[in-house]
């Protein structure tokens, strides 16, 4: 597009302000890890590091990592298993209420996060008359996590043809064949990508967890949120809050990596998957 | 096929071998098979909690016991609309998930823009990557780094001081930048998409045609894109509606729907789960309107 020199420099100055405003905060959060005072007021009374030993030595901090880590990873497999099912239909297949699939998916994530908690919290209290565990916390994280290996695998298997599953039946492969030396390499970084990125959303999610844990289970993010109310633990608090931030980068990281060519709709979560639905090239 | 089937015929055939036979050349089982797990999941599990949670609205709290109801009876709707506290949380929600939807597309629109259509492919990997990254991380550190913020001895008003300014504080006024900070990403990512399927050569034309850049840029690009926008402001709308977490930290003496439902869903749970209803309507009326729109079959 033509733009006169004016436009493009107020466009590079809009570019400016949205970026400091998504990464300022951000980089706050790491300034304050090193945090020599105990209060919150800025400027910071000095710098230090030893907060990151007492974080690392905060038992409570680590048994939250470790049940959001496992929380993480199970919830990650159930969802890369009906996240792929799912994809493989609405790619592979024409059936009634084939648009309707996508929506579906999309819905956990699309509507706000105390409905989802609140009819999880409902549905397992009143009708199962389960009480809340891990395991609670676990079936919603699985829920929403579902779209974005659907969406990761779904850009995957428009990209590859299925003619090549077609050629692989024709040349005597079985359903599983095909689908073992096939479909499956095909789709392995789409796979290992929207692995990365549900665990990454499992581990930051706090509003449907605090609706299905039980008492006595602490994910990462209610620890954090319960110790930012109590005053003296805040230096640790912040240390691990940036622990957080570099956690989660790794995954996110990786993943954008591993699948460059299909686009920005599969990693931009439920927004992507609207996109996914209808456009269908 | 053939070849399969002599195969198959010659030797003892394992259950999985006979399973996978069946599914061979039908279509229609494949579907069903692969859609059994994940429907099941989602419409059973899923939509079956959702209308759970439509009918837990219903029911009551015994006032003497404290014990369910599971009857039938309008009074938790009645009180809601009764008591004028309600009212104003919900209109107060609904209003800063407007306000913070706006904000999102004034701020997502440029730097969309500039992605989509002026950047090299190198810069727009790399802004690409920026606006990607923060996404679905740290939601819980994000308000985290606002409360350190805004707090009265915080960043913002040291910053504002030298001006003779004071910084908003904690309050709605709060909510309102930390909502719209929180759900950017998820505004920029659409508008990029919807402006990247635009070809260039229909600014071209529009521009040979003797259309001045606002032209074009009002009645070709901004039309076009419209869904995209849409689209994005489904999630930022809704999520924002969502969120008591960020009002909890960040404005502790305003209430809004989530933190009614979530203070309330321990000791009375049909009035939670009735409140909650407001979240889906609106959001059914939301996304009725969207797809009216264009949000869906155009992004």
């Amino acid at each position: 597009m033509r733009l006169s020199p004016a436009t493009r420099n107020l466009l590079r100055v809009g570019v400016g302000i949205t970026l400091a405003f998504i990464y300022i905060p951000l980089i706050v959060v790491a300034v304050y890890a090193f945090n020599g005072g105990t209060t919150l007021k800025w400027p910071l009374d000095g710098l230090t590091t030893e907060w990151f030993g007492e974080a690392i030595k905060d038992s409570g901090a680590r048994d939250a990592l470790f049940t959001s880590v496992k929380v993480g990873a199970v919830a990650t497999v159930i969802a890369l298993v009906l996240g792929t099912l799912a994809s493989m239909a609405v790619a592979r297949h024409r059936f009634f209420g084939r648009e309707t699939i996508s929506f579906i998916v999309v819905l956990p994530i699309a509507l706000p996060g105390i409905v989802t908690g609140l009819a999880f919290s409902d549905t397992f209290t009143q009708v199962f008359g389960i009480s809340l565990s891990l395991f609670t916390v676990i079936v919603g994280h699985a829920t929403f996590c579902i779209v974005v290996i659907y969406n990761n695998v779904i850009a995957r298997l428009r990209r590859v043809s299925a003619n090549l599953e077609e050629a692989s039946a024709d040349l005597g492969a079985h359903t599983w064949q095909t689908f073992r030396f096939v479909t499956l390499p095909s789709m392995q970084t789409a796979l290992v990508a929207g692995g990365l990125l549900a665990f990454a959303l499992s581990f930051d999610e706090i509003i449907v967890t605090t609706f299905t844990l039980g008492a006595g289970d602490e994910t990462l993010p209610i620890w954090i949120y319960s110790n930012l109310f109590r005053g003296q633990q805040l230096p640790i608090t912040n240390v691990v809050a940036l622990i957080v931030v570099l956690l989660s980068i790794i995954p996110v990281y990786l993943a954008h990596r591993l699948t460059r060519e299909e686009g920005v709709a599969a990693r931009a979560g439920g927004a992507g998957a609207i996109a996914e639905s209808t456009a269908i090239p | 096929m053939e070849a399969a089937g002599v195969a198959a015929g010659e030797e003892k055939r394992s259950a999985g071998r006979r399973l996978a036979d069946l599914f061979h050349g039908r279509s229609r089982l494949q579907a069903g098979a692969l859609l059994a797990g994940p429907v099941g999941w989602l419409v059973i599990g899923y939509i079956g909690s959702l209308i759970v949670l439509l009918i837990a609205a219903f029911w009551s709290v015994d006032a003497l016991s404290g014990e369910l109801v599971k009857g039938f009876s309008f009074d938790n709707y009645r009180e809601l609309i009764d008591t004028p506290v309600y009212k104003d949380v919900a209109l107060r929600t609904i209003g800063i998930a407007a306000a913070a939807t706006l904000t999102d597309v004034i701020l997502a629109f440029p730097i969309a823009f500039y992605m989509a259509k002026v950047a090299s492919p190198r810069m727009k990997g790399l802004l690409l990557v920026a606006v990607l990254m923060p996404l679905w991380s740290f939601y819980l550190v994000k308000v985290y780094a606002w409360r350190t913020m805004l707090s009265s001895g915080g960043i913002v008003n040291w910053a504002l001081d030298p001006i003779g300014l004071d910084g908003p504080g904690y309050g709605t006024t709060a909510v309102w930048l930390v909502e719209s900070y929180l759900w950017l990403p998820y505004m920029i990512l659409p508008i990029y998409a919807g402006l990247e399927r635009i070809p260039n050569s229909l600014i071209s034309a529009s521009e040979d045609l003797g259309g001045k850049p606002w032209n074009s840029f009002r009645r070709v690009v901004l039309p076009l894109v419209f869904p995209a926008i849409v689209a994005g402001s489904i999630f930022t709308f809704s999520l924002t509606m969502g969120d008591y977490i960020t009002p909890s930290l960040v404005s502790p003496d305003t209430q809004f729907i989530g933190n009614v439902v979530f203070t309330d869903h321990t000791n009375n749970l049909p009035l939670a789960s009735a409140f909650a209803t407001v979240p889906i309507i609106v959001m059914i009326i939301y996304l009725l309107i969207a797809r009216r729109l264009g949000a869906f079959e155009h992004l």
